[in-house]
């Protein structure tokens, strides 16, 4: 059976395409599932550096489509799950090296290997944007409770549609329970009135992410993190198990209600 | 005791949360349906003027703009009447208009 080809998108920058990407195709290679991870960022690699693979890389996307080399040759294989590939972007070419047939071709080539291709989108509505599109199946949009990313979602949701698509999925990320309760942040049943399209899941915000990143190791590795386990799920949602959506109820701690009494009463 | 309910309970300190759905509720219609804050205005413009042909209006409490819900994309116009104006005589003796009370009507 041809593998699925899954688009991670969002539109606004900075969200947690890269972050949701990798640590999705960990969680899936865990899962003993074939992934490979597709980095079309091309000009802004960051795959590789996320998944910690960046002194590895010899050929890129571009080098297999303009066939200066073999598709085996370009993937990089992750050491700690022999199930999870890398094809990383070119970091010195433009978005306009590629074009969508090109992208289709590659990714149909990709999914006879593989049980998943998941395409790390570039921000934007533009050539990049169009490029990881054109190939999925499924797109995944990925958006944070804030009003400029929710507005940018809601565009590439419209584009998506419009490219005759089967309706995407809604990641929420770094979503901040505390923040939430306060009235201070817009909830999960908040973004899904506003974008009414179906969800796949909740990332909370996690400090590990970061930590993570700084040293290349997807938090999705390990069992540890609440933001790991929330990709993991996803993961589980793909694969059809039905996994119930978690309530992040964390109090906030005392010394923040303290902080917070005495900003009111100066 | 308001010391230790202020601690333990904590009041909503801000609703920004509402206000940024209701913010992005509006300019996602806009933005889905290419309608401009102008084009609303003209519009409104010509809507005052076509009902005053019929109905009292208040002119100053009109309200013309753009909601998302779930089954699409809505043009709301809130029009508080004053009253029914009679229609443009034609020899026929004026017709007086009884209520005065004013209503909302959405169309």
């Amino acid at each position: 059976m041809p593998g699925r080809i899954i688009t991670i998108t969002s539109g606004k920058g900075g969200v947690g395409k890269t972050t949701a990407t990798a640590n999705i195709g960990v969680a899936l290679a865990r899962r003993g599932q074939r992934v490979a991870c597709v980095d079309a960022d091309i000009g802004l690699r960051n795959l590789d550096v996320v998944m910690g693979l960046e002194n590895r890389i010899v050929y890129d996307l571009v080098d297999v489509v303009e066939g200066r080399a073999r598709l085996r040759q370009a993937l990089i294989k992750d050491k700690r799950l022999p199930e999870l590939q890398l094809l990383p972007a070119a970091q010195t070419r433009e978005k306009s090296a590629v074009n969508e047939k090109q992208m289709i071709k590659l990714c149909d080539d990709l999914r006879r290997e593989f049980d998943f291709v998941l395409i790390d989108s570039p921000a934007g509505i533009e050539l990049g944007f169009k490029n990881s599109i054109a190939p999925a199946d499924e797109v995944l949009i990925i958006v944070t409770p804030e009003v400029s990313s929710v507005r940018d979602a809601d565009r590439v949701i419209g584009l998506t549609e419009a490219s005759e698509k089967s309706s995407p999925k809604l990641i929420i990320n770094r979503l901040r329970p505390a923040m939430v309760r306060r009235g201070e942040m817009m909830d999960t049943a908040d973004v899904l009135e506003v974008l009414a399209i179906e969800l796949i899941g909740i990332v909370p915000e996690d400090e590990t992410i970061i930590t993570s990143t700084n040293k290349g190791q997807p938090v999705a590795l390990e069992d540890r993190s609440v933001a790991g386990a929330a990709f993991t799920h996803i993961a589980q949602r793909l694969l059809g198990e039905e996994v119930p959506f978690q309530v992040f109820d964390e109090s906030d701690g005392l010394m923040e209600r303290l902080a917070r009494l005495f900003r009111r009463n100066q | 005791m308001n010391f230790l309910s202020r601690i333990f309970n904590r009041p909503a300190e801000s609703d920004s949360a509402q206000v940024a759905k209701q913010r992005l509720q509006l300019v996602l219609a806009q933005d889905r349906t290419n309608i401009s804050t102008e084009t609303l205005n003209v519009l409104k413009d010509e809507m005052i003027n076509v009902i005053s042909k019929h109905v009292e209006i208040d002119r100053a409490n009109v309200q013309v703009s753009m909601a998302h819900t779930n089954r699409g994309e809505q043009l709301i116009a809130n029009i508080p009447v004053v009253g029914a104006r009679a229609p443009a005589p034609p020899a026929a003796a004026p017709r007086r208009v009884s209520t005065r009370r004013t209503r909302s009507a959405r169309a």
